[in-house]
């Protein structure tokens, strides 16, 4: 069996998530080979071959042209499965190469099941096994899935070059808006979920990171909905967390959250729905309205 | 001008799930139905452009599915959408998401969208396949996951949304797809007057076979429950009992309360 893995590289850098597209083709027990739209002087660590085209010439972002340069190795190694990660990257560019290859693509594989693979659906709340028909088959994976793995050795280099027009013209990037609030240092975080109903709660759940001398974080929606800043975001697009404590006050526990904040040393969880995925990473479910429970606990600590 | 919007409807990711007869999807008994949530944002772009160009754009919305999403249709609508379309499906969760692509895009080829408004990925199934593969189909420019949004002189700038707060700015000339991300803007609730406005508007009810002739290309063997981690403390009960209990656990199982 052969995959094929696409590498990202992001402002100039190959990424490490990438060593997961290795974890995962060696669950299958395939070969590999990889494409890289990166730089000469930074290769990932892998003693197979790596098809190389240039991010100078070809952009980091250029899915029409990144679209011709996988086609082409395509031809070339006839995979079985080409594998992304289920990233802004690959999100973006697996749907345009399974059209062009009329293939079928299985999005945010989770788990190798028998004959097919595991995808998560419902807010990861449900699962499904779902069949390719056909191949090759084009898969992204969920980060943090599968195993980070480092082969090791040199790759043999093999470029890639195509040529064409950019159907899209990319102007540069927009920096992360710095932060004046660092939680990534915080011993406790309490965060703040859409499960707190409405923006006048807000301070019920800032008054208890208070009473434990901790900080306030929130889930996205909070934070899109305009209640709390976006420097207090935890997940995916917003702060990668490790508290020794992290309470989730109405947080569902959506995979990019859970990103930003499995590590924490403890997780409390407050939640009306038992089913929450937050319970797939809760040491302590309180299953409870948050605005009763928060307060009430609160009063308690000031005791 | 003229705008597409597709829209699907989904549960209300609060429900409980349980596995339909065949065991391949949910059942849709006891649940809650809504307008997609990333579906919102897309709405909502398409109806502040129309504003913007002094209500010029012809704004259509599309939904794939069985008879209730006549009613994800007529919110859109009561947001400011002009028309509505129906792709009727009662199967419709039996198809991939190549399959619904193609249906799409065979209702679309004939109309000329200037611009195609979609949402980044469905929150039932979640794939982010559908806009990009409809663009792809009908060889027109495509950007995913779009946090920002203008438009001037048939050409689109955006801002995408990559890991970590990082942003791209992207252009692109019409016609043109995008899909929206969470926060792109604030959807709009249908005031009462608008939403019995929307009464009056039209919805076509298209039947799915005279549009898809495609084959599935990836099917879904069986729909189940994650296996459920093991050790977590679950409180139930009593307030009052809940808050003693964790203050308990905390203090015996970590170093932070003094
Ligand atoms: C590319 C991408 C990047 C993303 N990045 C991030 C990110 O960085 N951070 C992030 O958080 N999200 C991110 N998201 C969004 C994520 O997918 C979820 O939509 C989001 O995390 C949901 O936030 P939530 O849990 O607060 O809201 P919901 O999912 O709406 O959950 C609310 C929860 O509150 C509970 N609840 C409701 N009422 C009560 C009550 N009275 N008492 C107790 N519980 C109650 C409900 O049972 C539910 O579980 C991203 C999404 C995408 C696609
Ligand atoms: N049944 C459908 N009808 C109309 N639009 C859909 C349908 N399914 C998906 N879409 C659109 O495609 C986007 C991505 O969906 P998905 O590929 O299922 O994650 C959604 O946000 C919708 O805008």
């Amino acid at each position: 069996m052969k995959t094929l893995l696409i590498a990202e590289c992001r402002e100039g850098k190959f990424l490490d998530t990438n060593y997961e597209l290795f974890g995962f083709a060696d669950k299958l027990g395939a070969t590999s080979a990889m494409v890289l739209v990166g730089r000469q002087d930074d290769l990932p660590a892998f003693a197979g071959k790596l098809y190389l085209a240039d991010a100078a010439k070809f952009g980091e972002y250029n899915p029409d042209l990144h679209k011709k340069l996988i086609l082409a190795t395509v031809d070339q190694e006839k995979p079985d499965y080409i594998v992304f990660g289920h990233t802004s990257y690959g999100w973006d560019l697996a749907p345009r190469v399974a059209a062009a290859l009329k293939a079928p693509q299985l999005s945010e594989v989770v788990g190798v099941a028998d004959g097919g693979f595991e995808l998560p659906s419902c807010n990861m709340k449900m699962r499904r096994t779902v069949k390719p028909q056909g191949t090759p088959v084009l898969l992204t994976l969920q980060g943090g899935a599968f195993p980070v793995l480092k082969p090791g050795g040199t790759p043999q280099v093999v470029p890639l070059e195509t040529a064409g027009e950019p159907g899209v013209n990319f102007l540069g990037y927009e920096p992360a808006v710095a932060k004046d609030v660092n939680l990534s240092k915080a011993e406790i975080i309490v965060s703040a979920g859409r499960g707190i109903g409405k923006p006048e709660n807000v301070p019920a759940i800032a008054a208890l990171a208070k009473a434990l001398g901790g900080e306030l974080g929130a889930s996205r929606p909070v934070v899109d909905g305009g209640w709390v800043d976006h420097a207090h975001q935890v997940g995916t697009t917003g702060q990668t967390v490790s508290p020794k404590l992290y309470i989730a006050c109405g947080i569902s526990g959506a995979i990019q959250h859970l990103a930003g904040m499995k590590k924490s040393g403890f997780i409390v969880a407050i939640n009306k729905d038992k089913d929450a995925p937050i319970g797939e990473v809760a040491d302590v479910l309180v299953v409870a309205d948050v605005m009763q429970f928060v307060p009430a606990l609160t009063a308690k600590l000031g005791k | 001008m003229k705008i597409l919007v597709c829209i699907k409807q989904v549960p209300d990711m609060e429900s409980r799930f349980k596995p339909d007869s065949a065991g391949v999807w949910y059942s849709d008994t006891d649940l809650a139905f809504r307008m997609n949530e990333y579906d919102e944002y897309a709405v909502e772009q398409a109806v502040q452009l129309k504003e913007q160009l002094g209500g010029e754009p012809e704004v259509v919305v599309l939904s794939v599915g069985p008879d209730r999403v006549v009613e994800a249709l007529k919110k859109a609508l009561a947001m400011g959408c002009d028309r509505a379309v129906q792709v009727q499906d009662p199967a419709a969760h039996l198809k991939d998401p190549w399959q619904i692509a193609s249906a799409i895009a065979a209702y679309a080829k004939g109309e000329n969208f200037n611009l195609i408004f979609t949402g980044l990925q469905s929150q039932d199934r979640g794939s982010a396949q559908v806009g990009v593969t409809l663009a792809e189909i009908l060889g027109i420019a495509s950007v995913t996951t779009i946090v920002g949004f203008e438009y001037a002189d048939g050409s689109v700038t955006v801002r995408r949304e990559l890991e970590g707060g990082l942003k791209a700015r992207v252009q692109l000339k019409t016609p043109a797809l995008v899909t929206c991300q969470l926060g792109l803007n604030v959807p709009r609730y249908p005031t009462l007057p608008n939403i019995m406005k929307a009464k009056k508007k039209e919805i076509l009810t298209l039947p799915v076979g005279e549009l898809l002739h495609e084959e599935a290309r990836s099917v879904t063997a069986s729909f189940y429950a994650p296996p459920k981690k093991s050790g977590g403390i679950v409180l139930e009960g009593d307030v009052a009992v809940q808050v003693d209990q964790l203050l308990d656990i905390l203090r015996d199982k970590t170093t932070v309360l003094r």
